[in-house]
């Protein structure tokens, strides 16, 4: 072996130390780091898929997909009586409702009189509500959880998803996507 | 004392708050599909399917009501003679390929197939140069 040689090598004694070096960062960064947590739908832009539920309440009539063609954009709220988030979210659909969306609800693994207690405490913004007991609506349309809105098109296109409760503050968003929707 | 021992009492006593509902799980939840090839087939496809809920579990791991669902869907499509892989399909056309934990070679992923092979090359490589000296020595 020449000098040149073991001169020319140096640097990649270093080579294996920097690579590891550098691998310890990565995974001390992915640690920190906090996961994405959500599930986003891969069905924005598509059609909602077909499906014909029964009525989750005896005051509200039954929901199914066919019931979101034509008028305006709609608003597709998954919710269940059970889910802490869904009650705090009462409030803004409520808006939503007092500026003319019209609402569609699905109740997932609910039960009449638990429904009617929910109402009675945090209202019903809903002109229809469909009941899910097997939570098919949601593997059909890619939703993790609830509540999760979704804004569907007057050609019943899946234009946006809302993951978890809709906050005050993101009213405006909404109504702001359901407007776009029209186009 | 008293008051540590009541405060203890206090939280034995409490109830864990549920924010779960009260419906019976799905009718294949928790049930076998009859026709034991069907179920082995579901099982397999169960194995690989995320929770979406739970997200480290595949649905066959979960208690989550939504794995049960799930779970539910899988068996119930399996049994009305469905393709396992077309199920998966369906679904990752719904979630995107993070709900389905079987490795797929696609425009993301195939460097981590093509990695070791790399590695193994420039091994196979570097070793004989190596030899091929030391024959020479």
């Amino acid at each position: 072996m020449s000098q040149v040689d073991t001169k020319g090598r140096r640097w990649t004694l270093w080579l294996p130390l920097g690579l590891f070096v550098g691998f310890v960062v990565l995974v001390l960064f992915g640690l920190f780091r906090p996961a994405e947590r959500t599930v986003e739908s891969a069905m924005i832009g598509k059609p909602l898929p077909a499906f014909d539920l029964k009525a989750a309440v005896p005051d509200r009539p039954a929901l199914k997909s066919s019931d979101f063609s034509g008028g305006n954009p709609r608003l597709l709220n998954i919710f269940a009586s059970w889910c802490l988030p869904c009650a705090a979210e009462a409030p803004q659909l409520e808006a939503l409702r007092r500026a003319g969306v019209e609402i569609h609800g699905v109740a997932i693994r609910d039960t009449p009189g638990d429904l009617a207690v929910f109402f009675a405490k945090y209202g019903n913004p809903y002109s229809r509500i469909g009941a899910d007991n097997v939570s098919a609506i949601q593997f059909a349309i890619g939703s993790s959880g609830v509540p999760e809105s979704f804004v569907i098109d007057a050609r019943g296109v899946i234009r946006y998803q809302h993951i978890g409760d809709i906050r005050a503050d993101q009213v405006p968003l909404i109504l702001a996507k359901l407007k776009e929707a029209e186009r | 004392m008293m008051r540590v021992l009541l405060a203890a009492l206090a939280l034995v006593l409490a109830g864990p708050v549920h924010a779960q509902d009260k419906l019976p799980p799905a009718p294949y939840a928790y049930r076998q599909l009859d026709d034991p090839a069907q179920e082995a087939r579901a099982k397999a496809l169960m194995d690989t399917l995320r929770c979406l809920q739970c997200q480290g579990q595949a649905i066959s791991d979960s208690d989550a009501p939504i794995a049960g669902d799930m779970r539910n869907q899988v068996r119930l499509r399996i049994a009305q003679g469905e393709d396992p892989e077309a199920i998966r399909a369906w679904l990752i056309e719904r979630y995107g390929s993070y709900v389905s934990y079987k490795p797929k070679v696609d425009a993301l992923t195939w460097p981590l197939f093509a990695a070791p092979l790399a590695f193994l090359t420039l091994a196979v490589i570097v070793l004989r140069k190596r030899f091929a000296k030391g024959r020479v020595a």
